[in-house]
């Protein structure tokens, strides 16, 4: 409770957040748009074929608030200070990935209802719509989770922030802007193949511009549950380390 | 709320990587509801000793028990009878203080109605009912460190460490944090285990001092015992006219060994039992002139230097460069 009440008194930080994805929304699907008159492009709308960004990017930003406030509890001895009482290390991890998984709904409602205003129709209909919703948001749980164990494993905001722009890296060695049969470049189409993120775009991806696609579908959820699982795993190890209590 | 049995420690030790041992081997005991000053400059030991009373740090070796429990074996029932306000005032800047509160509150598994009625009185308590329902951003130090040990007392712990209260505090919140942490001892029998680097600090609260440097616990006693041990006062004199400084510390020799002090002024710690009067008549008689003549009795500092020669400042300068992290 605490991590979503601290997290919604810091506008500073996610006003930049939630806009930013939305100007870039806007922006590519503008100025990308020619991209849709490629021969097999799967959509003639490049707003369709982009809105998932805007949920990856919301995303990565609610992962990075949440480790760099993680960061600041161990740094300023907070961290400490609960594992004084009789709170289970555990519930620090689920209580940290409650400000993530807060702000991730938010943005997905405001990206959802923005990209439904400017005319982004859904192949899937409302429950595809519902589909995207809960997907967005275990995506941020999952981020979140990364951000939490970078937190607990360098205790540090800065290392926090420095890894942010390599998950940003991540999304754009993907198929963010380009179908992957369309991209031309070998090494960049096999990178976006090996990418997981490719797979919870093009999950996502389908829901809008092609609908009910089980293989798709299926593959984005598997990679989302793997990461969720990966960074909890990971975080409570380092938990361990971090709050070394007898 | 009062404590039964207090903190003992038996060669207790931890050592960080590269071999490092920030703690080496202490020995601690420290009776119910008495306040327990350890001094020492920073990087001395003193926070991770703290660290491993408190169940946070595992010691590398030897034994302590807190509240009598093992610090290692029974770190749960450890944690419920201690309060700590460590070296930083781990606030959130986001939150209120009466947040803060019912938050602590409530992790210790206080009813709802426990958490209102104890969270308005701590916030009495220390003087931050005003203020309880703004952010913490907001706070000054003092606040902060007042709120800091609110939150300690949530729970009514027996045993109370507290790591530095007063660092970075001015001179009236530092005095009204004092009386605090005295009534918590003398009127509700709470033990205080208190770490600090001013001298006065340890003087003026702690029933007993313990000097850290470099891991070990170089001195231990009442602040009166320390001080008589070494017994020797102070005479520092200020010349009248900064030319006869070399004749004045020439005549003061006499009576003891040059000593650091003001740096207008000529120090010697006497060699025995002091005579102001023997020391002027022998200024008279080499007319030297001083505009300021005085007799010191020993501080902590005298006896921190003794024990470690060094003073306390200059220990703080030297250590901060070894600071290990906990």
């Amino acid at each position: 409770m605490r991590s979503v009440v601290r997290t919604f008194r810091q506008p500073a930080m996610i006003i930049p957040n939630i806009t930013f994805p939305l100007l870039l929304l806007a922006i590519n699907s503008n100025g990308l748009r020619a991209a849709t008159h490629l021969p097999g492009f799967p959509t003639n709308s490049f707003l369709d074929f982009f809105i998932p960004i805007a949920f990856m990017q919301g995303a990565l930003f609610a992962s990075a608030i949440a480790g760099i406030d993680l960061a600041r509890d161990i740094d300023n001895g907070f961290l400490n200070r609960l594992a004084l009482t009789p709170m289970r290390g555990s519930a620090v991890i689920l209580g940290q990935l409650g400000g993530a998984v807060a702000l991730g709904t938010i943005q997905a409602a405001v990206y959802l209802a923005v990209g439904i205003a400017a005319g982004v129709r859904f192949e899937t209909g409302v429950a595809g719509a519902a589909v995207l919703f809960i997907l967005a948001v275990l995506i941020a749980l999952g981020f979140g989770g990364l951000g939490i164990y970078l937190a607990l494993r360098t205790g540090s905001g800065e290392a926090v922030q420095s890894t942010f722009p390599l998950l940003f890296f991540l999304l754009f060695l993907s198929s963010m802007n380009l179908p992957r049969d369309l991209i031309k470049a070998a090494w960049f189409r096999d990178i976006a193949t090996a990418n997981p993120v490719s797979y919870m775009i093009e999950a996502m991806r389908t829901l809008v511009i092609s609908g009910w696609d089980a293989q798709a579908l299926g593959l984005g959820f598997l990679f989302t549950f793997a990461m969720i699982a990966l960074a909890l795993g990971l975080s409570a190890a380092s938990l361990k380390t971090r709050m070394a209590r007898t | 709320m009062r404590d039964q049995h207090g903190i003992q420690a038996e060669t207790l030790a931890r050592e960080f990587k590269g071999g490092i041992r920030a703690v080496d081997g202490i020995d601690l005991h420290v009776s119910p509801g008495e306040i327990y000053g350890f001094l020492g400059p920073n990087g001395a030991g003193k926070s991770t000793t703290v660290h491993m009373l408190t169940t946070l740090l595992p010691p590398t070796s030897g034994k302590a028990r807190v509240a009598g429990y093992d610090v290692v074996k029974h770190g749960p029932r450890v944690r419920a009878a201690i309060g700590a306000a460590l070296q930083e005032a781990a606030l959130d800047p986001f939150l209120t203080a009466r947040e803060h509160l019912r938050l602590q509150s409530s992790l210790h598994g206080l009813t709802r109605q426990q958490r209102r009625e104890r969270s308005q009185d701590l916030l009495e308590r220390v003087g931050l009912t005003q203020a309880a329902d703004r952010k913490v951003k907001g706070y000054s130090g003092g606040m902060k460190r007042r709120l800091d040990i609110a939150l300690a007392l949530v729970h009514e712990p027996s045993i109370l460490f507290l790591d530095e209260p007063t660092t970075g505090l001015d001179v009236q919140s530092r005095s009204a944090l004092w009386g605090e942490v005295g009534r918590l001892a003398k009127g509700e029998g709470v033990t205080v285990f208190l770490t600090t680097q001013y001298l006065e600090e340890a003087d003026v609260l702690a029933d007993r001092v313990g000097i850290i440097h470099r891991g070990h616990i170089v001195a231990e006693g009442t602040p009166t015992e320390l001080k008589a041990e070494i017994g020797r006062p102070t005479v520092e004199a200020v010349p009248s006219d900064p030319s006869q400084r070399a004749g004045i510390n020439d005549v003061l020799s006499k009576f003891g060994t040059p000593t650091a002090g003001a740096p207008n002024a000529v120090s010697v710690r006497c060699e025995e039992e002091a005579d102001l009067a023997d020391i002027v008549r022998a200024l008279d008689a080499a007319q030297l002139h001083v505009a300021q003549i005085q007799l010191h009795e020993p501080t902590l500092d005298d006896v921190f230097l003794a024990k470690t020669g060094t003073s306390l400042e200059g220990a703080a300068e030297e250590e901060e460069l070894e600071t290990v992290s906990v």
